[in-house]
């Protein structure tokens, strides 16, 4: 199954809705101010927020509808819309020739999905034949270390881990001097989840980065946030502050396999214009794919390719 | 976003003097700006659509307090329906006193369950003393019951030793049996995590239901959830009848928006919260502070919760209207004693006052607090009603028969009588003189801060204009001042509340 189904599959249910609610419209050549509100309480059902929504809306006002609106006309404008925004930021991850490692830094907060998109980061690039290895950076969540453990079997990845409670950032340091040494392609350093309003925690985070830097001041090449599909508008607090603090260079979006359509990506887009390198759409080892934005865009708004 | 709400909203009421009651166009005015704001704060759309028509139908010609501005009264008004939404039906956990109750911890990936289930086992062992047993049923996430394990092992609870090669349903029942078998009270079952549309995993925990017959089915959910809630909500409550939901991550700076969103699918009270990464940071749930959380607005509600229940605008307009033409009789003075206590007495006036430690020496100086609050009350009470009216009649004996019969000393009664003969003088000059050099007179100079728009009190219109060139006092209703025994008339306040 491609991801687009599997993206489909799962925004099925809910974005017939998109389009399914805005019956009143349709049949009608354009789009006026009452049907607009419509528009927008359809996008902001699935996650765009009420600023993104707004306005996505309003620039369907003056979109030349072929005859009358159908249904699929609608969606169809709506995912040009949405892929017009979304284009510049469906950038995937680029291993540097001239980084061994490649240093990759997972971050967010709990529960996004970390610990699994690292084991299926680390499956893709097996699988393109580089070398992997894997850092157990999340020191404190119970069993986080025996989790990334179980995803390095699976993968054939070596992990480097210390012990639960350990520091992270020597861990990092560590494992950076390892990957390193065997001139290994790909470091994926795995980090505690927490959350960004957490100042204690977030200072920690920044010593990870700091202590990266001392042996490696390039790195990490990809200092990466994994956003939880199902999250609200704070998400944009989210990579607001894992920016500040750890450098964000891009964004992973997991879950979307479920009925949350992920429609935040679209304001993180419209607000940061970060980079969204992947999406996950299942807890296989391979369900991790590449971000494009037509497919996205058609998934959201049920228009059929 | 919510300052920006609360801008909005005066805008939309700036034009508008005070009314008798919110009128239709009123209320919608205000309830636009309201929906935006419960959206930017991530309730579903569906919930807020619901929610709004409620709150609309229930504030349109409801009557504006004197004391407060339209836009703040609609603030109040959703404010309450969010707090009753949020809070109604509230249960504690359901603990069967036949042994082994078992818990069942639901939700999608990532949204705690493991870490709740560790966080209720130690809960429920230390605060209620029962004896628990984990069990982990999730056979999809890698070490998900390592994990299970070594958070049982850290709250000190039983742990259900793993078996190789189970499916779900199989160790549930070997849970069963052995919390049965080992006499354990409460028996926790944790689920793999499971996206809400996949029929197959749904099925299992229908299954795993049946087998365990759960008195406690707890949907375990993340605050920062978007509008994927309500599905999220409506698929697990289809699927096996949740009985309460547990609000993980609330120590995020999300709204939160998603706690009304669940409550509101699925009619089951939040039972829990989730506030850190601690194992004892598991709290109770509180609708009044998820209320303010969500709206953000929790200066201008409890600026008007205070002014709803204490503030009896047209007996404060009559007492300061007397008072300025030094008709201020023992009647008015028990009116405003009566007042104070109604407002937590003055320790809990002072709480909202910013700024006002010169005041509170003064007050204490004069001898007024809140023991001797209700020792005038009981003196005034003692006096005839004539008395009252004329206090030149307080001869001697009369004063010794009010002592006896309100339990205090003549003393006290003589300085109850000083008291008010201070105020009554002060009223009468502040009557005459320019409201800002009368209170700076009253008060020994040097008040900060009081003063700006809005004052409640018509007669004290210069004392009003006076103040106004003053910086705002934060957190007072116009009006408000009314009810000070010692006299602080028309200390009219725009309620700017505190800056973000």
């Amino acid at each position: 199954m491609s991801w687009f189904q599997k993206l489909k599959n799962g925004l099925g249910k809910t974005s017939a809705k998109v389009t399914g609610q805005l019956s009143s419209l349709l049949g009608r050549s354009k789009i006026d101010a009452a049907s607009l509100e419509e528009v927008e309480d359809a996008l902001i059902a699935a996650d765009l927020g009420t600023q993104s929504a707004m306005r996505l809306a309003a620039s369907m006002r003056k979109y030349k509808f072929d005859g009358p609106v159908t249904s699929e006309s609608l969606a169809a404008a709506l995912s040009d819309g949405i892929t017009e925004i979304l284009e510049p930021v469906a950038v995937p991850i680029v291993l540097r020739d001239d980084a061994r490692p490649h240093v990759i830094l997972l971050v967010g907060v709990n529960g996004s999905g970390k610990t699994t998109t690292a084991g299926k980061l680390a499956q893709q690039w097996r699988s393109e034949g580089k070398s992997v290895m894997l850092a157990a950076g999340d020191t404190f969540r119970a069993a986080a270390i025996e989790q990334l453990q179980i995803w390095g079997e699976r993968t054939g990845t070596e992990v480097i881990a210390g012990s639960q409670g350990g520091d992270a950032a020597a861990l990092a340091y560590t494992a950076i001097e390892k990957a390193a040494a065997a001139g290994t392609d790909v470091l994926i350093i795995d980090t505690a989840g927490r959350l960004q309003n957490r100042a204690e925690l977030m200072d920690e985070l920044a010593k990870i980065v700091r202590v990266i830097r001392k042996l490696d001041d390039t790195a990490p090449h990809d200092s990466i946030i994994v956003l939880d599909g199902t999250v609200g508008q704070n998400a944009i607090s989210q990579v607001k502050a894992f920016r500040e603090v750890a450098d964000v260079t891009g964004l992973i979006v997991t879950k979307l396999d479920g009925s949350a359509k992920g429609g935040i990506v679209i304001a993180l887009a419209e607000e940061f214009g970060i980079p969204v390198h992947a999406v996950g759409v299942g807890e296989g080892a391979d369900d991790l794919q590449a971000f494009t934005a037509r497919d996205f865009a058609n998934a959201l708004t049920g228009t059929s390719d | 976003m919510f300052d920006s709400l609360k801008d909005k909203l005066q805008d939309v009421f700036s034009g508008l003097a005070k009314r008798g009651a919110l009128s239709e166009a009123d209320v919608d005015a205000a309830l636009r700006e309201v929906r935006l704001a419960l959206l930017d704060a991530d309730v579903a759309l569906p919930v807020v659509k619901s929610f709004i028509a409620k709150v609309r139908d229930g504030a349109v010609g409801s009557d504006v307090l004197k004391s407060v501005r339209p836009d703040q009264q609609v603030i109040k008004l959703v404010n309450d329906a969010l707090t009753e939404v949020l809070g109604g039906d509230a249960a504690p956990l359901n603990i069967s006193t036949n042994p082994p109750s078992v818990i069942l911890m639901a939700g999608l990936q990532g949204s705690g369950k493991t870490t709740t289930a560790g966080k209720l086992a130690l809960r429920l062992r230390s605060r209620e003393r029962k004896k628990v047993m984990l069990a982990s049923l999730d056979v999809t996430r890698p070490a998900a019951r390592e994990q299970l394990r070594l958070l049982g092992e850290q709250a000190e609870v039983g742990v259900l030793p793993e078996v190789e090669r189970e499916t779900p349903g199989q160790i549930a029942k070997r849970a069963l049996q052995a919390a049965k078998l080992q006499a354990y009270d409460v028996l926790i079952l944790d689920t793999a995590g499971r996206i809400s549309i996949d029929e197959a995993l749904m099925a299992e925990l229908r299954d795993i239901k049946k087998l365990t017959e759960p008195h406690e089915i707890l949907l375990v959910a993340d605050a920062l959830t978007g509008q994927d809630a309500v599905n999220t909500a409506e698929a697990f409550h289809n699927a096996i009848g949740v009985t309460g939901i547990v609000l993980t991550r609330l120590d995020g700076d999300a709204r939160g928006g998603a706690a009304l969103s669940m409550r509101h699918i699925t009619g089951c009270p939040i039972k829990l919260v989730g506030v850190g990464e601690k194992q004892d940071a598991l709290e109770d749930f509180d609708p009044a502070r998820m209320a303010g959380r969500i709206l953000d607005m929790g200066d201008v509600v409890a600026l008007v919760e205070k002014a709803a229940e204490t503030i009896e605008a047209d007996e404060a307009e009559r007492i300061a209207k007397r008072m300025a033409k030094g008709q201020f009789d023992m009647n008015d003075f028990l009116a405003q004693i009566r007042q104070l206590q109604k407002m937590g007495g003055l320790g809990g006036l002072m709480g909202m006052l910013p700024g006002i430690g010169k005041m509170q020496k003064q007050i204490a100086a004069a001898g007024i607090d809140d023991s001797m609050i209700k020792r005038q009350e009981a003196i005034i009470l003692s006096m005839t009603k004539k008395e009252r009216v004329s206090v030149g009649l307080l001869n001697a004996s009369r004063r010794k028969r009010i002592a006896a019969g309100s339990g205090t000393s003549v003393q006290e009664v003589n300085k109850v009588v000083k008291q008010y003969q201070d105020m009554s003088r002060m009223m009468k000059k502040l009557g005459g003189k320019s409201g800002a050099a009368a209170m700076k007179a009253m008060m020994g100079g040097g008040m900060p801060g009081m003063g700006g728009a809005g004052g409640g009190m018509p007669d004290m219109e210069a004392l009003s204009k006076g103040m106004g060139k003053m910086p705002n006092m934060p957190g007072m209703p116009g009006g408000l001042m009314g009810g000070l025994p010692k006299g602080l008339p028309g200390l009219g306040g725009k309620p700017s509340g505190k800056k973000k």
